[in-house]
C-alpha cells in the first residue's frame, strides 16, 4: 500500500506506478500451490499403491480366478476356508440395485417436479429439506433402517429376517436420493427455456414438454448422476455393516442376512485377523475390487456426460 | 408439390372453436389492459386480425408488441405476475375465459420466436412433434405431414436427405424455417411471429418473407417487425404501437403512404424509436 494520492498534479497512473507490489510474494505462490497439490496426487498414488501391493500378494496365496470365479466366501472356515467373491459382489448388487429401484424414481420424480413445476417459494422450502437428507450421518441411516424399516416392513413381510439386504437396500436409496434430485435438476435445469416456450407454443401441456423435451435434453446429466448415485450405492458401509448382517451368500434372496464388499471389509478390519494372514489381505483384494467398481463407474459418468451433451 | 395431404377429416376440435358468432375477423381485441405487476404493459388495445391476411405489428422497443402477441396465445402467464383485463376472442370464443383450454387454443394458434428454438432433436422429431402430442400416432400419416409442413417452409429439398440428423446442424436461417415448418405441422389457423428474422441473414430473410406470402393462403398471420420495409413488403394491415397504446392501425399502403397520425408519420420515417 502507499500513501501517495491522486491529486490534480498526479495522475492515476502515476500513483500505480509509484505502488510497490510484492513481486517475491507473487513468485513463489505457484510453487507453494503445486507442492500442496503434489501432496494429494502423491496420496492418492500412495493408497493404490498400498492397495496393488497387499493385493498382489493376497493373489500369490489365493488363485485369481479362484476369486473372480468362486462361489463361496468363507475365510473364518478353518476347514474349508474359500475366497470365491461373488457372494460379496451380488450382496453389493442387490444393495445398489434396491437403492435404485427406489432412488432413480423417487429421484427423478423430485427433480422434474422441482425444475419444471414448483414455484420459486416452494423450491426455496423443499430444497433444505432435501439438503437435511444428505447431512444425515449414514450411521444414522442404518439403525434407522435396523430399527424402524426392518420392523415396519415385517410388518408385512413375515419372512423377512432382522438383518437382510431389502431394508437397507431401500434405506440406502434413500440416502442416494438428494444426490440424484439435486444432480437430475441441475441438469434439468439448464435446459434452455426456450425449449420449453416452443413445446408450450403448440399446445403441449406441462407434463408432455417435461417428459417429452426437457428430460431428453437433459438425459446426458440425468445419466451420469444415476450412475454416481449408483456409485455411492455401492461403496456405502454403514448401513449394511448395521442392517445388511454379514453372511455371505451367493442367491437372488432379499430377505436375508447378505454380505457386500464393504461390510466384509468392516468385519475383518473391527475384528482381530492377524498382520500377514489370508484373512487380513483379502481385505485389500475385496478393497481393490470395490475401487475398481466405483473407479469405473465414475469415469463412465463422466464419459456419458461429456461424450453425449447435447449441441444446443 | 407432390404428395396430397389427406388431414383427419372430422376436424371437432376446430368446430368447437367455430363460435356461431365468428365473422371474418380471427382475432378480436377489445379494450385490452395487461399488467406485470404494477407496469401498465397495455392500455386499451382494440385490434382485428383477420383471416388469411398479414398483420403487421410494429413500434419502438419495450411498446407492448411481444406482450400483445403473447397475450393472443396466453404465452404472457408464464412469466408469473401478470393481471389482464379486457376481451380478446378467437373466432369467436373468449380465449382470457377460465374455460378456455389453453393447449387447444395453443394447437390452433402457432408462435415463432426471434431466436430460432428447435428442439434437441432430429429434424424429422422437431417436425412430428406437434402432430404427436396432439394424438397423431400413424408413421404413414406422421411422414406426410412431416413432408407437407417442410415444403411449405421451403425447406424440403435442403434437408429430404437428412431427416434424421440433429435439427441443430442446420444455419440459423434454416433453423427459424424449421420452426416454421414445425408450426404448420399442426395445421394452426394462426401463425405468431415475434421478429423472426431479426437474427438472420438478408438472404434467410428473402426466404422466410416469401414462404410467408405463400402459406398467407393458408394462415392468419400476426408479425411482430422492427423493419418497416418488411412490413410494408409482406404485412396487408399494419398496427403502430407506442407506449402500450395502439396508435394506429390500417391497411399496409394507406398507413406508409398517408397515415393519420403525426407520431406514426414521424416513427416510420426514422425520427424516433
Ligand atoms: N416478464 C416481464 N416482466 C415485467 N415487465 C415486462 C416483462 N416483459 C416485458 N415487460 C415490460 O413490458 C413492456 C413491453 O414489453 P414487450 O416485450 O412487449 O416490448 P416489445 O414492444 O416487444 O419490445 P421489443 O421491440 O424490444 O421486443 C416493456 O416495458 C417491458 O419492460
Ligand atoms: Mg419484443
Amino acid at each position: 500500500m502507499t500513501s501517495i494520492k491522486p491529486t490534480e498534479k498526479l495522475r492515476t497512473r502515476d500513483v500505480i506506478a509509484a505502488a510497490k507490489k510484492n513481486e517475491k510474494f507473487g513468485k513463489i505462490i505457484p510453487h507453494l500451490l503445486l507442492a500442496v497439490t503434489s501432496v494429494t496426487v502423491l496420496a492418492t498414488f500412495g493408497i493404490i499403491y498400498t492397495l496393488l501391493k497387499e493385493t498382489f500378494i493376497f493373489f500369490q496365496e489365493v488363485k485369481i480366478t479362484d476369486f473372480i470365479f468362486g462361489t463361496e466366501w468363507a475365510p473364518f472356515s478353518n476347514a474349508d476356508q474359500a475366497f470365491g467373491v461373488l457372494p460379496l459382489i451380488t450382496g453389493t448388487l442387490k444393495i445398489a440395485g434396491v437403492a435404485l429401484l427406489i432412488g432413480v424414481p423417487f429421484g427423478l420424480a423430485c427433480a422434474i417436479f422441482l425444475s419444471e413445476y414448483a414455484t420459486p417459494k416452494i423450491k426455496k422450502f423443499i430444497k433444505p429439506i432435501i439438503e437435511l437428507l444428505a447431512g444425515i450421518p449414514t450411521i444414522v441411516y442404518g439403525f434407522f433402517a435396523l430399527t424402524v424399516v426392518t420392523p415396519w416392513l415385517q410388518s408385512f413381510i413375515p419372512q423377512l429376517k432382522l438383518f437382510n439386504a431389502l431394508s437397507a437396500g431401500i434405506v440406502v436409496g434413500i440416502m442416494i436420493l438428494p444426490m440424484i434430485i439435486s444432480l437430475s435438476e441441475d441438469a434439468l435445469s439448464a435446459v434452455p427455456a426456450s425449449f420449453r416456450e416452443g413445446s408450450y407454443a403448440l399446445g403441449s401441456t406441462r407434463f408432455e414438454t417435461a417428459i417429452k423435451v426437457v428430460f431428453p435434453a437433459a438425459i446426458s446429466g440425468i445419466a451420469a448422476s444415476i450412475i454416481l448415485a449408483a456409485s455411492r450405492a455401492v461403496g456405502e458401509t454403514m448401513i449394511v455393516s448395521l442392517a445388511a448382517g454379514s453372511t455371505p451368500v451367493f442367491n437372488m434372496d432379499f430377505t436375508g442376512s447378505i454380505q457386500t464388499m464393504t461390510s466384509y471389509i468392516v468385519q475383518v478390519a473391527t475384528g482381530d485377523a492377524g498382520y500377514g494372514t489370508t484373512i487380513y489381505y483379502s481385505i485389500y483384494a475385496v478393497g481393490f475390487m470395490l475401487f475398481l467398481f466405483t473407479f469405473l463407474m465414475n469415469r463412465a459418468a463422466l464419459y456419458i456426460k461429456t461424450k453425449f451433451r447435447e449441441e444446443y | 408439390m407432390t404428395t396430397t395431404l389427406v388431414r383427419p377429416t372430422e376436424d371437432a376440435k376446430l368446430r368447437v372453436m367455430k363460435n356461431e358468432n365468428w365473422t371474418k375477423a380471427v382475432y378480436e381485441t377489445n379494450g385490452l389492459n395487461l399488467w406485470y405487476g404494477t407496469a401498465h404493459a397495455l392500455k386499451n388495445i382494440d385490434l382485428s386480425i383477420n383471416e388469411k391476411e398479414v398483420t403487421a405489428i410494429i413500434g419502438p422497443s419495450g411498446c407492448g408488441k411481444s406482450t400483445y402477441l403473447k397475450t393472443l396465445n396466453r404465452m404472457v402467464e408464464n412469466v408469473g405476475d401478470v393481471t389482464i383485463s379486457g376481451n380478446v376472442t378467437f373466432m369467436g370464443n373468449n380465449i382470457l375465459g377460465k374455460a378456455m383450454s389453453v393447449e387447444l387454443l395453443r394447437s390452433k394458434v402457432g408462435m415463432v420466436f426471434q431466436k430460432p428454438n428447435p428442439f434437441p432433436k432430429s429434424i424429422y422429431e422437431n417436425v412430428a412433434y406437434g402432430p404427436k402430442i396432439h394424438g397423431i400416432r400413424n408413421k404413414a400419416m406422421l411422414d406426410m405431414i412431416v413432408e407437407d409442413s417442410l415444403r411449405k417452409a421451403a425447406l424440403w429439398d435442403e434437408v429430404k436427405d437428412r431427416l434424421n440428423k440433429s435439427a441443430y446442424s442446420l444455419s440459423g436461417g434454416q433453423q427459424q424455417r424449421l420452426c416454421i415448418a414445425r408450426c404448420l405441422a399442426v395445421d394452426p389457423e394462426v401463425i405468431l411471429m415475434d421478429e423472426p428474422t431479426s437474427a438472420l441473414d438478408p438472404v434467410s430473410t428473402h426466404k422466410v418473407e416469401e414462404l410467408i406470402r405463400t402459406i398467407k393462403n393458408d394462415v392468419t398471420i400476426a408479425i411482430v417487425t422492427h423493419n418497416m420495409q418488411q412490413a410494408a413488403r409482406i404485412s396487408d394491415r399494419t398496427a403502430f404501437f407506442l407506449n402500450g397504446e395502439i396508435v394506429e392501425c390500417d391497411r399496409t399502403s394507406t398507413l406508409f403512404s398517408t397515415p393519420t397520425d403525426e407520431r406514426t408519420e414521424d416513427y416510420i420515417n426514422g425520427r424516433f424509436g
